[in-house]
């Protein structure tokens, strides 16, 4: 696609490479992870079996991963977004035909040993096809709407066929994490007002076509009072867990809450919950913190990416990032719906975690190839 | 220029960026607060909550206070309750474990049904009963074999234990499930919630029952969100109830009982000065603990349905004519209104004529010239019938109330009727007709329209016998321990002028008189039935109480032995009296329902309780409330 290689164009060398892997942000993601065994290890009632282990092995494949992602050439990965996205979106549209029965939706393609979920790999796709996308056309094509329908559809595909799994969370997040890319390429501001302008009577229509337990789960979020040992119960008991924490919490392994198994899903979705119930305020604070250095990373390293292609695949993976953490802990704090999502390097499971490492790998393959000028369209 | 599109791609998207991480910034921050919002500002309310959800309490029943009899025997307690609990996530199957447990027990003791049921219906870690009031024997060998009985657990409960069974079933009472009614009724006590909670339902058990039944401990424990408890956080004990002395003396109960046989029949044996009540019997009686236990459909139907209605307590809840025993109260109205003089003499031909009506005597040949004492001990008819048509039947009454007939007295456990005494208010207002002087007549012997109550006459005649004190009966001396919030404390008889029923002193000797000369004169009604032994000799009077009218045809006829009527339709037989003559301390009364005359079958029973009592002599030995009392030091009351 491109022609010309700038500068530096010449493939940078192994141990350059290695040199350059910034290992302040590899501290952070092990320090972060290393939050979740903790937290895995309470779950367990002070065992690192079933959980803890089992994550720690999940967490170090994952960091090989991560590293084998970040030290190929960003010209490669540039190469391979097309084809990565149109992959994943074969993959979502075989698991609308195969896909298992899991939780009432169909997310998961069986491949023998394997079990991969299509949706978790699209969340990356999309972002490198729609950073490939906007780096190839220029300031000017992108302010018309000629221009922004190829990448719409590119959106409109992957998300429709999520949501007919049906999970809207994710189909959602999908749409926010593509919004995010928009957004930093330039597309103009009252396009986007234009947009949620029309989303909102959209969502309300939308809304009479939801499954009953997603308009349940939309319903308790907004009263959860109205149904406390129904749906209602998991939000109430979160933020029970949540407040009875305190500032300095109830103390590892001490928390009433998860231990007496009041609070749902303590090991995924709501392990926030368990952590600010035993370390309070002060924990969840300090989580907060290195959430917010990582993602200050991936500004960093957006910024510092002389390519388009790197600014934007860093700061759209980031912007995902973000996302996990927000809707995950406004979920459990009873901010917004609960829609399923992980905390990202701390709830357990395999799945989100490779995807997570994956989108490191290419965060930091971003700031080892910083400096590459691939020219897109002037 | 491409540079220059290049570089402005690059502005753009820094100033982008910069926006994104301001609204990033902006949302962490709304989560920050939203931590603050819960963590701090109702961290509180939500670490109550928490409490709420983990902390369960679990109330402990109290022990109940024990019933025991004036010496201190016990005649209501608490006896182990050996049961054994299955709990079904211990064993792979249940079938196969109570299979084993039949091993040890008889299969019929195991509703395998009900078990399976319960199985199904409560969670796996909730202890499902099994067998109850297993014996000791059976319960030592299932614990010594409990590890090849996967899930099983022993248990010992507590059940309500009547040891003397029927002896002090009207009494005592029983105790059972708290109905709904009895939580409408109540105040409100969280004990009474729980499913196994048992409380008084009749007798000494529901009119003491907040003394018996003491204060719940609390016990706080940790549960998890399936119910399951974790582990107890503090422990506070109940205070078990305080022990009820009653006034009964269990060998004179059992003596009575026992001298009643298979009547149908009703005896009171009070102190005259105390109002103690040494026995008070009714039977056929019941035994509580089938109550206690739970009582079968077969064995209810059975109770209620004999004749002998062995289920009311006829001492306080049987209303009698009371015959001849009505005789006292009719002499003393005539004689404190002054109609007539202590040396009043009344011919007895036999019978009497009012209008074209004829009033018989008992005796047909007639008694000849009769005077106070004598009518008394040969229980003149005639002699009554004249002197109560000269104090007339208001006067009769207002005497009968004053020595507790037709008024209920109060005593300590409920049923007791307030049988009748009529005037002539009563019958306008009842039956809108006026009085007749023939029902003056006939109220002049005990008959008609007059019910009195066992205990009544017996509370009649120790008044008599104490010199005209009023007496009221009791049937508990004392609650051991500190009286505890809302328990119910024993009666005491009252002292001074209110305690005294303004009788004169000859008056009531001359009855007391004719009441010694129906045991001990010549011609007493009862003489076959005195007391010999020197010193104890008694007074008393007999009573007949007829159930229907004796038609003239009958009486044309020759009325009918006794022997020769249908158990129900023969007169009931009545005897008070009081012993020792010279110096009174026991009084009693006695009916035998449609047991005959008074003379041939109640009185002998009376002579029978008042020698027993006087051998006995309860009033002469401590109680056990004194004997404790002495125990601990203080003072002799």
């Amino acid at each position: 696609m491109y022609r010309e290689l700038g500068q530096k164009s010449v493939t940078i060398p192994l141990t350059r490479k290695l040199w350059d892997i910034n290992w302040g942000f590899v501290l952070l993601i092990c320090a972060t992870a290393s939050i979740g065994f903790l937290m895995l290890y309470s779950a367990a009632n002070g065992n690192l079996e079933p959980w803890a282990s089992r994550q720690m092995v999940r967490f170090g494949a994952g960091l090989l991963l991560m590293f084998a992602v970040s030290l190929v050439d960003i010209r490669i990965w540039l190469q391979l977004a097309y084809p990565a996205y149109f992959v994943a979106l074969a993959l979502l549209g075989a698991v609308e035909i195969m896909g298992d029965i899991g939780m009432g939706a169909r997310r998961w393609i069986d491949l023998g040993p394997f079990q991969i979920q299509p949706s978790e790999v699209m969340k990356i796709a999309i972002i490198m096809a729609l950073a490939r996308y906007f780096h190839n056309i220029g300031l000017e094509d992108v302010r018309r709407i000629r221009w922004l329908i190829p990448p719409l559809l590119l959106v409109l595909m992957p998300a429709g066929l999520v949501l007919r799994q049906p999970d809207l969370g994710t189909a959602l997040m999908l749409i926010a994490g593509a919004g995010i890319v928009f957004f930093a390429a330039g597309v103009r501001l009252w396009k986007f007002a234009l947009l949620v302008g029309t989303a909102i009577p959209g969502g309300f229509f939308a809304f009479q076509f939801l499954h009953d337990y997603q308009k349940k789960r939309v319903l308790t979020f907004l009263n959860p009072e109205n149904d406390p040992l129904g749906a209602g119960y998991h939000i109430m008991q979160s933020k029970i867990a949540l407040g009875s924490g305190g500032v300095f919490g109830k103390g590892l392994l001490q928390g009433t809450q998860s231990h007496l198994n009041y609070l749902p899903e303590m090991r995924t979705d709501f392990i926030f919950s368990m952590l600010a119930e035993e370390f309070g305020m002060v924990g969840a604070l300090l989580l907060f913190a290195l959430y917010i250095l990582l993602i200050a990373y991936g500004y960093a390293i957006a910024y510092r990416s002389r390519n388009h292609f790197g600014k934007l695949l860093a700061l759209g993976l980031t912007g995902i990032f973000f996302l996990y953490v927000f809707i995950n802990v406004a979920m459990v704090m009873g901010l917004v719906p609960v829609v399923g999502v992980p905390l990202p390097l701390i709830s357990y499971g395999g799945t989100s975690m490779l995807t997570l490492m994956i989108s490191f790998g290419l965060i930091m393959s971003v700031y080892i190839h910083r400096d590459i000028d691939i020219p897109g369209k002037r | 220029m491409a540079g220059d599109q290049h570089k402005e791609k690059g502005r753009t998207f820094s100033r982008r960026a910069l926006m994104l991480a301001g609204g990033q910034a902006a949302l962490m921050s709304a989560l920050a607060g939203r931590l603050y919002y819960l963590q701090v500002l109702h961290a509180d309310q939500y670490a109550m909550m928490a409490d709420e959800n983990r902390i369960n309490m679990r109330l402990l029943p109290p022990l109940r206070g024990r019933i025991v009899d004036r010496f201190g025997l016990e005649v209501a307690g608490n006896r182990h309750n050996y049961r054994v609990v299955l709990i079904p996530e211990q064993t792979k199957s249940i079938e196969a474990t109570l299979d084993a447990l039949e091993e040890f027990i008889p299969a019929e003791m195991i509703d395998r049904e009900q078990v399976l049921t319960d199985v199904k219906r409560k969670r796996s870690f909730v202890p499902i009963p099994v067998v109850d009031n297993l014996s000791w024997e059976q319960f030592a060998r299932i614990n010594v074999n409990s590890p090849s009985l996967p899930g099983i657990q022993m248990d010992v409960g507590s059940t309500r234990d009547y040891p003397y069974g029927n002896l002090f079933a009207h009494i005592v009472g029983y105790v059972g499930a708290v109905s709904e009614r009895d939580l409408q009724n109540q105040e409100y006590d969280p004990l009474l919630e729980l499913p196994e909670f048992r409380i008084g339902k009749s007798g000494i058990e529901k009119y003491y029952d907040r003394t018996l039944r003491g204060k719940a401990g609390l016990s706080r424990v940790e549960v998890n969100a399936y119910g399951r408890v974790i582990r107890e956080l503090t422990r506070q004990e109940g205070i078990p109830g305080n022990d009820t002395v009653l006034t009964i003396d269990r060998q004179l109960q059992d003596f009575a009982v026992r001298r009643m046989g298979k009547e149908s029949a009703a005896a009171v044996v009070m102190d005259i000065h105390t109002g103690d009540i040494l026995t008070m019997v009714s039977v056929p009686s019941f035994d509580p603990n089938t109550f206690a236990r739970g009582i079968s459909s077969t064995e209810w139907k059975t109770l209620i349905e004999d004749p002998k209605r062995p289920l009311g307590n006829k001492a306080i809840g049987g209303q009698y004519p009371p015959g001849s025993t009505f005789k006292m109260i009719v002499a003393l109205a005539a004689l404190e209104a002054g109609v007539i003089s202590e040396e009043h003499r009344v011919f007895c031909g036999g019978h009497t004529e009012l209008g074209s009506h004829r009033f018989h005597c008992w005796k047909r040949g007639g008694h000849g010239w009769m005077d106070m004492e004598e009518a008394i001990a040969q229980s003149c008819d005639i002699y009554f019938y004249e002197i109560a048509r000269k104090v007339g039947v208001d006067k009769i009454a207002e005497m009968a109330h004053r020595f507790g007939l037709g008024e209920t007295l109060e005593i300590d456990i409920l049923g007791e009727r307030k049988g009748l005494i009529p005037t002539r208010a009563w019958k306008e207002a009842v039956q809108g007709v006026s009085w007749q002087v023939g029902e003056t007549y006939n109220t002049g012997i005990g008959q008609g329209y007059v019910l009195t109550t066992p205990l009544q006459l017996a509370v009649m005649t120790a008044r008599l016998a104490n010199g005209g004190k009023k007496v009221v009966p009791r049937l508990v001396r004392s609650v051991t321990g500190a009286a505890q919030e809302g328990a119910v404390l024993p009666r005491e008889n009252p002292g001074g002028e209110a305690f005294d029923l303004g009788i004169s002193r000859k008056s009531l000797q001359l009855v007391l008189s004719g009441m010694n000369k129906v045991m001990n004169g010549a011609r007493g009604t009862a003489r076959a039935a005195r007391i010999e032994v020197e010193g104890w000799e008694m007074a008393g009077k007999t009573g007949t109480a007829q159930v229907r009218r004796i038609s003239r045809k009958e009486r044309l006829e020759g009325v009918r032995k006794t022997d020769e009527k249908p158990w129900e339709e023969r007169d009931h037989a009545l005897f008070v009296g009081y012993a020792p003559y010279s110096d009174p301390r026991y009084a009693v009364s006695v009916i035998v329902e449609h047991g005959g005359s008074g003379s041939s079958v109640a009185a002998p029973i009376a002579r029978d309780l008042l020698q027993e009592t006087l051998r006995l002599d309860p009033l002469r030995k401590p109680s056990y409330d004194i004997a404790i009392r002495r125990q601990n030091g203080g003072g002799d009351v």
